[in-house]
């Protein structure tokens, strides 16, 4: 066993190191600091710029313009600019989409779509939960009917992250109700300006908006924008999610907010002296911290097993239940630090202007975080659904 | 990065796990239970002419290993079978201050003949390492040593008692410790079995003859080094039994059946038990991190780490297996019994969580926290 990245691992860690030093704006890291969600416009900066270095899609095979990194080089570049505040890329186009088209995608599908990813041409959501096929997705009813050359779509697709942004949206479809629930979906993209696309935005609890609902009403989908076969389209979002689960443990999210949850705990003064020194909630910081040291190695043991060729099955699982209850016991103890300073409401809307924050800047969105990041444990599959898989697959339950 | 063992330490994985699976059977482990030196003679024969004790110790030393991965490696399988050889008191404590103090000595330990016990721990001290108040004093041709010493592990079958005593300082002064070799002739004690096997006694010292190892008042440094390495064998060690713990309990949630059906395919205990799989994946990432550094600069914030981490999670697996195998988990004849009290007494050596939080917290108040993981 050996701890150390190779050589040229290393060299690779450096080479991210410079151009991260180089080449991301401050601006955009001001604002991870302060945890206000990216705009449009800085999502879009941030592209361009690791577009224009060809580091955009480290996932993809250097023949449809990726970079075509291993799994460590993936794990060193999203640790080290989630480390750095950077915004995250948006997955939906560059990890999630653009491997399922390079997979079963028509080479029309893949020389139209894949390059306006890159460049930022299109923007793209995920239409898979609806009401009632959340974590239980093959149990989904939003239904596509074939009508000559088009399908049309009815029906509603809901949570769908950054849709206010989208301009195109690929869907799990019903096509057929024979059979398993599974067997009878299909895998559709569909241009959001399509008449009877409609996308309401939902108003989360720390005040912002990041989720919507699409609604279709007679949407009329050319077949072409069909993604392989008619009612195989569970295979796809089966291999869509495992590509969805690199970086599952978030660990430089989770360096990044406890690095934040230290500087508060520095600042806030508590009985005439740091609230760092406050035993009992240092020992907290102490448990989380030390939890992190360890689940930042078992990431490791499974990326460094998937560089090797395996495939990471329900090890992810473990890695989206750690991580994400670490992240929210930081995003807890953030809020705890903020002391009164906890109370003030200061939506991102708020943020958005030029006002100056109530208190200390760095206590404007401990709480909205905190409850924004509630969400952790519950997309991409819910824990307990997670641990259904541990119990099946691990232990054989 | 590469977190696969050598062909040498996979054919010594092996080895050691055939052999220590046939060796703590059933019948082995009561044996082992009821010999008056507390554990298997025939046993530890065995496992010294396997090269076990040898692979705690580098080549340089006439060893065949040393690294904290092969520490880790040995333990886990000694944990595994719920061994109760002093492996931890004469091979890393004992053998450890030897190779660095009076290496000649060494060969003997390695073949299995000799027997150590490291007397440190005072009543009263907990696990304050450089908290010592026994003295040693000159006298025409060696020392004599005074005071007490608590809860001396192997006592029973050491040949030699390895002693700390103060010849300078005071209180929890690193400085001023030294160490020395006690005959056993020349110790009046009684030892007593522990839980979860092996023996240990309490040493009253009172102008005992003994013979200075090393530097007078300089063994801090290698008493703190032996103490990171043992509490490496014990987090591994620890680590191979909740990994037993684990299988034994998988194997009776499968075939214990309730209500008409395995008890298994309850969503409760299903998730408790994803749980507790989760938490001992995070104690084998922390012993890796510790078995990485236990030689470097890093050495005490993952000792501190680890051993905290370990403890919360050999808590956890010892309660939840106990609470999920019901009545039969609290009974004597029951392999979960062994295992539970061995298990649970991880945390009173070497430190425990609350101990090693406290050391943990004082490392890293002013340090940034780890940005990236491997470097």
């Amino acid at each position: 066993m050996n701890l150390e990245y190779s050589d040229e691992h290393k060299a690779f860690r450096d080479d991210v190191c410079r151009f991260l030093d180089e080449k991301l704006p401050e601006h955009l890291t001001d604002r991870g600091r302060r945890g206000r969600a990216p705009s449009k416009a800085e999502h879009e900066e941030w592209h361009a710029i690791l577009h224009e270095q060809g580091w955009l899609a480290g996932n993809w095979p250097r023949e449809f313009g990726g970079a075509g990194w291993d799994a460590v080089q993936r794990h060193i570049f999203e640790t080290e600019t989630t480390a750095r505040g950077a915004p995250r890329i948006v997955p939906f186009g560059v990890a999630m989409l653009g491997p399922v088209l390079q997979k079963f995608g028509s080479k029309a599908q893949q020389d139209h779509y894949l390059p306006r990813i890159l460049d930022g041409t299109d923007w793209w959501c995920q239409g898979y939960s609806e009401p009632g096929a959340g974590s239980d997705l093959a149990s989904l009813r939003c239904e596509a009917v074939r009508d000559g050359d088009h399908y049309v779509v009815n029906g509603q697709k809901t949570w769908t992250t950054l849709g206010q942004y989208a301009d195109h949206i690929f869907c799990l479809v019903r096509t057929s109700k024979e059979g398993k629930p599974q067997e009878g979906i299909s895998f559709l993209l569909i241009d959001m300006a399509t008449p009877g696309v409609e996308v309401r935005p939902i108003v989360l609890i720390d005040g912002s908006v990041e989720v919507n609902e699409v609604w279709f009403s007679d949407v009329r989908v050319p077949v072409e924008n069909l993604v392989g076969e008619e009612n195989k389209g569970w295979t796809y979002a089966k291999y869509l999610l495992t590509h969805e689960r690199t970086n599952i443990a978030g660990v430089g999210f989770a360096s990044a907010g406890l690095a934040a949850l230290k500087r508060i705990a520095r600042a806030e003064q508590d009985g005439g002296r740091p609230l760092a020194e406050n035993p009992h909630f240092a020992a907290r910081v102490a448990r989380v911290e030390i939890d992190l040291m360890a689940m930042a190695t078992t990431n490791l043991r499974v990326v460094s097993a998937a560089a090797g060729g395996q495939a990471p099955g329900a090890e992810s699982s473990m890695l989206k239940i750690k991580g994400t209850v670490i992240r929210q016991e930081i995003n807890a103890l953030a809020k705890t630090a903020a002391g009164p300073y906890a109370l003030p409401f200061q939506s991102e809307a708020v943020e958005g202007t030029n006002e100056e924050p109530v208190g200390p800047d760095y206590a404007a969105r401990v709480t909205g975080q905190y409850l924004n990041n509630r969400k952790l444990s519950i997309y991409g599959g819910s824990n307990e659904v997670q641990r259904q898989i541990i119990a099946k697959t691990m232990l054989g339950l | 990065m590469n977190f696969e063992w050598t062909d040498e330490q996979r054919m010594l994985q092996d080895g050691l796990r055939r052999y220590l699976s046939d060796a703590y059977d059933a019948t082995g482990r009561k044996a082992a239970r009821e010999a008056d030196r507390g554990f298997s003679a025939e046993t530890w024969a065995g496992l010294a002419e396997m090269g076990v004790v040898g692979a705690l110790f580098s080549e340089d030393q006439g060893g065949f290993g040393g690294s904290g991965f092969d520490l880790a490696l040995v333990f886990e399988e000694m944990g595994r079978a719920g061994a109760v050889d002093p492996l931890i008191d004469t091979g890393v404590l004992g053998g450890g201050l030897l190779a660095t103090f009076e290496p000649d000595t060494l060969e003997g330990v390695i073949a299995g003949e000799t027997h150590l016990a490291l007397a440190h721990a005072e009543p009263g001290a907990r696990y304050e390492l450089a908290r010592v108040a026994a003295t040693a004093e000159r006298d025409e041709g060696g020392w004599r040593l005074s005071g007490r010493k608590a809860v001396v592990a192997n006592a029973a079958a050491a040949d030699r008692f390895l002693v700390t005593a103060r010849t300078g300082g005071a209180g929890a002064d690193p400085d001023g410790i030294s160490l020395f070799a006690v005959e056993r002739g020349a110790l009046d004690f009684r030892p007593y079995p522990v839980v979860g096997g092996g023996t240990a006694a309490e040493l009253s010292l009172d102008g005992t003859p003994a013979t200075l190892l090393g530097p007078e008042g300089g063994a801090y440094p290698a008493l703190a080094a032996v103490h990171a390495r043992a509490t490496l064998a014990v987090c591994a060690e620890a680590l191979g039994m909740m990994e037993a713990v684990r299988d034994l309990t998988g194997d009776y949630l499968r075939t214990r059946k309730q209500f008409g059906q395995p008890i298994g395919k309850f969503q409760v205990l299903q998730h408790r038990m994803a749980d507790v799989l989760i938490e001992i994946e995070q104690a084998r990432s922390a012993v890796i991190n510790l078995a990485g550094n236990v030689d470097g600069d890093a050495r005490d914030l993952h000792v501190a780490a680890a051993k905290n981490l370990v403890g919360h999670v050999a808590r956890l697996v010892v309660e939840e297996a106990i609470q999920m195998h019901g009545g039969i988990g609290v009974t004597e004849e029951y392999d979960l019994g062994h295992y539970a009290r061995r298990l649970s007494m991880v945390d009173h050596r070497f430190g425990d969580t609350i101990h090693h939080l406290e050391r943990f917290i004082a490392l890293t108040r002013d340090a940034a926290p780890l940005e990236g993981a491997a470097r």
